[in-house]
């Protein structure tokens, strides 16, 4: 009972929180490359474009904040099993997050969002970098921190103390699958943002106003999103082979692949049930699971039923198999949602090749807009699978879920924060979505010379 | 030194700087609506905290990943123990936080006063909580044999952390009014003052109490030292700002929050939770992580702290001018109405 809902707290938090953050990092280093621009060509346009994205990157960026503090609580305070194993490992890489990253973020954004004539140009320009630095620092140390779970390198588990221990931080630091899950991570992160700006820029080109802003914005978008979408698919294919080694049972619990084979096809989807009983009907690549995890088009993948079996000769009698379906259909839509969003950058790319005058097709204006939940979903789905398909493990081999919920903690307290933390998150979802829809409707601030009232360069202090 | 005991002081220090720094942002959050007469007023108030208030808060959650990765026990018991006061917390800081960067982004009154609101609320309740906590910290927690907390959360509402949570409620607002009162001019700057000087001797009554019954209670008696070191601190503090001289005020009460720091810390140490049971209690040895992994820790804080203290200093530096009502005039957000496009 403590466990699920432990579990479905955890789920809501962190989806909810991780909605914001991939996009607090792309779109911080795109306003900071506009900003560069401007600096460099004193363009006008390019100073409006920060302005408008800088708002909208600042109205994400403070319910990632605030939601962020929970994340750091709730170790401790739902899984305090799992903070007393795992302390000494994980709890370094998140201090350092914190003294590293976090300081350097909101320091340097309050310096920013405030510095704008206090501060001389370069150096108010120095700002929104660091900024954008630190978040990417602090994926480093946290996606770290992940990765040990999933791939425990660097340290043992002490049977006279009950817990693991840190023996070599400089792998836990390197490890191949924190490498491989930044480098997605990072390059997802553009995918967000450059799916968002392209959206909202398409709809503001749809009903042609700002034109000279947006056209300018869609084109960073375009490049930002292939660039992400390509780097993506790499790093996916990178992590997937990492996988293969590393939790042969998450690979074959993403095909639902129950008896090891060679060469392995990948359904596309599939009709009927995913228990390994029955399969109505289901559409078939040849080899490319195969290719997906070995990088070989007739390598051989293991199936359920032999991770399974090796596990319970591993680690004793048990359930080794984490929920199929979930992980089958996560798995799915990530890449299908991440591929489609590589696909509107391509297309946009060739609408847009020639001069900024030629006007873009509505209906690829009207699907940008539309593919704005693309990336959101599919960063969704690809926590959900890689947190899911390490199940029943906490730490992989290590530490069971089941056993590293809180023990004092009582079923009514977890209902009361599940119900407290989903209400408020869900007002806060409303508040914020409102807060920027009316924003990007508002548009970037005029032009420099125009309506001086309205000047766009406000007073700094004024942002409270 | 042992590395279980220089890892005890540095999360020492790290809480001083959270309560130095965030605590002048709750007090301005808790004074909103005594210092300020208007729209404009409340505008300058936010606007002193406005640049720092997110720095200040990561000292938080530096201290709470220090205490995950120094002593996971610690941070394991406290924070499962102490569940349902930090969902409270964690509400405060989250509504807090939000309003602090969302009330300005719509120009309309019934908007702003919500998230007003949200701000003196928010401000009030987590000033309240860490005094409680601290308090039950240093007063002891039932803890079984495997250090899990199995008290209530009502018995950390006992009157030792109730008076504790009082103090702190004092403490951060005269803090945040002499920080106010140093970043402001005119009226914003006089109401503050008075604020200081009411909020002043009643801190003196209720955290002299408060100090005096932990170091008596619960502490060696070489903290009556911090403890007297505090209560000079907030007196002078007090006097001071009644006589205008701001800066010094404020290095006062900061020092005297330093010296609560450390008394709280030095009848703390060397547990870090004590229970009921002594023979339960957590304490920097059997709390700690391995020797390994506190030195890797202790590379990383003093190649970073230094860093991090002068780019926040910096920080400070370039907002030490006062804010005067002429410097809030402009953007005060979208005009209320949604769909009023500037084309």
């Amino acid at each position: 009972m403590n466990l699920d809902l432990a579990r479905w707290q955890f789920a809501v938090t962190t989806v909810y929180h991780f909605l914001f953050v991939p996009l607090t990092i792309g779109l911080s280093f795109l306003v900071a490359g506009m900003q560069t621009a401007w600096v460099r060509t004193r363009d006008d346009r390019y100073l409006r474009m920060t302005r408008f994205w800088g708002k909208l990157f600042l109205i994400n960026f403070a319910i990632g904040v605030v939601t962020g503090i929970v994340q750091e609580f709730q170790f401790g305070m739902n899984w305090s099993d799992y903070s007393r194993f795992v302390g000494d490992v994980f709890g370094a890489p998140l201090a350092i997050e914190g003294l590293l990253a976090f300081f350097l973020e909101s320091t340097f954004l309050g310096l920013w969002i405030f510095g704008w004539d206090r501060l001389p140009k370069r150096v108010h320009l120095a700002c929104i970098w660091l900024a954008a630095i630190g978040t990417m620092l602090s994926a480093y140390f946290i996606l770290a921190a992940n990765s040990w779970m999933q791939h425990p390198v660097g340290s043992v588990v002490n049977d006279a103390t009950g817990r693991a221990e840190l023996k070599d931080f400089g792998a836990v630091l390197t490890n191949s699958t924190a490498v491989g899950a930044f480098a997605h991570t990072i390059t997802a992160c553009f995918v967000t943002a450059g799916v968002f700006v392209l959206a909202i820029s398409a709809w503001h080109l749809r009903k042609g106003t700002h034109t000279e802003v947006f056209r300018p914005s869609i084109r960073v978008a375009l490049v930002t999103l292939l660039i992400g979408s390509l780097g993506v698919v790499v790093t996916g294919d990178m992590q997937a082979r990492l996988m293969t080694q590393q939790q042969p049972m998450k690979m074959a619990a993403a095909e639902a692949l129950y008896d090891t084979v060679r060469p392995a096809s990948f359904s596309l989807f599939t009709v009927g049930s995913l228990d390994g009983r029955q399969e109505v009907w289901s559409l078939r690549v040849p080899g490319v699971l195969s290719f997906m995890a070995t990088g070989s088009f007739d390598g051989q993948v293991e199936g359920i039923r032999d991770v399974q079996a090796a596990s319970a000769q591993t680690y004793g009698p048990g359930d080794y198999t984490p929920n199929i379906p979930t992980t089958y259909w996560a798995f799915r839509f990530m890449i299908g949602f991440g591929l489609l969003a590589g696909l509107l950058s391509v297309v946009g790319l060739w609408l847009t090749r020639r001069r900024a005058t030629r006007p873009i097709p509505r209906w690829f204006l009207s699907a940008s807009v539309v593919a704005l939940f693309l990336p959101f979903a599919a960063n969704t789905m690809g926590w959900i699978f890689t947190e899911m398909g390490r199940q029943p493990w906490l730490v992989s081999g290590m530490l069971r879920t089941a056993n590293g919920v809180s023990p004092s903690v009582s079923a009514t307290s977890v209902w009361i924060s599940l119900v407290v933390f989903t209400l408020l998150y869900g007002a806060l979802a409303v508040v914020e979505f409102g807060l920027m829809v009316r924003y990007v409707k508002a548009g970037p601030p005029p032009p420099a010379g125009v309506e001086p009232i309205a000047a766009p360069e406000p007073t700094p202090s004024v942002t409270y | 030194m042992e590395l279980t005991t220089l890892w005890f002081l540095i999360i020492a220090l790290l809480w001083t700087g959270y309560f130095v720094l965030e605590g002048f942002d709750f007090g301005v959050g808790m004074l909103l609506p005594v210092v300020s007469r208007d729209e404009t007023d409340r505008r300058v108030a936010l606007g002193t905290i406005g640049p720092v208030w997110d720095g200040n808060e990561v000292w938080l959650l530096v201290a709470g990943g220090a205490t995950f990765a120094a002593f996971p026990e610690w941070y394991a018991s406290l924070f499962s123990g102490f569940y349902l006061a930090l969902l409270v917390l964690l509400v405060a800081l989250i509504l807090r936080g939000t309003a602090l960067e969302y009330r300005g982004k719509i120009d309309d009154a019934r908007w702003r006063r919500r998230w007003d609101l949200a701000i003196v609320g928010g401000s009030f309740v987590p000033a309240l909580l860490w005094g409680v906590a601290f308090a039950d910290i240093v007063r002891g927690v039932p803890l079984d044999a495997n250090h899990e907390f199995v008290g209530t959360f009502w018995s950390l509402l006992n009157p030792f952390a109730l008076l504790g949570g009082v103090t702190t409620v004092l403490l951060f607002a005269l803090h945040g009014a002499v920080f106010l009162a140093l970043k402001t001019t005119g009226e914003v700057r006089t109401r503050v003052i008075r604020v200081a000087t009411v909020a002043g001797p009643g801190l003196l009554v209720a955290g002299g109490g408060f100090l005096a019954w932990a170091v008596l209670a619960y502490g060696p008696l070489w903290t009556l030292i911090p403890a007297g070191v505090a209560a000079l601190g907030l007196a002078a503090g007090t006097l001071l700002a009644a006589r205008g001289r701001e800066g010094w005020a404020f290095l006062a009460t900061a020092c005297a929050i330093v010296a609560i720091v450390v008394t709280l810390f030095g009848t703390l140490f060397p547990d870090v939770l004590p229970a009921t049971d002594p023979a339960n209690s957590l304490t920097t040895t059997n709390a700690a992580s391995t020797p390994y992994t506190l030195t890797i820790m202790t590379w990383v804080a003093v190649a970073v702290t230094p860093v991090v203290l002068a780019y926040q200093a910096w920080t400070f530096w370039v907002f030490r001018r006062r804010l005067t009502r002429d410097d809030v005039g402009g953007d005060a957000g979208l005009p209320a109405r949604s769909g009023a496009h500037a084309r």
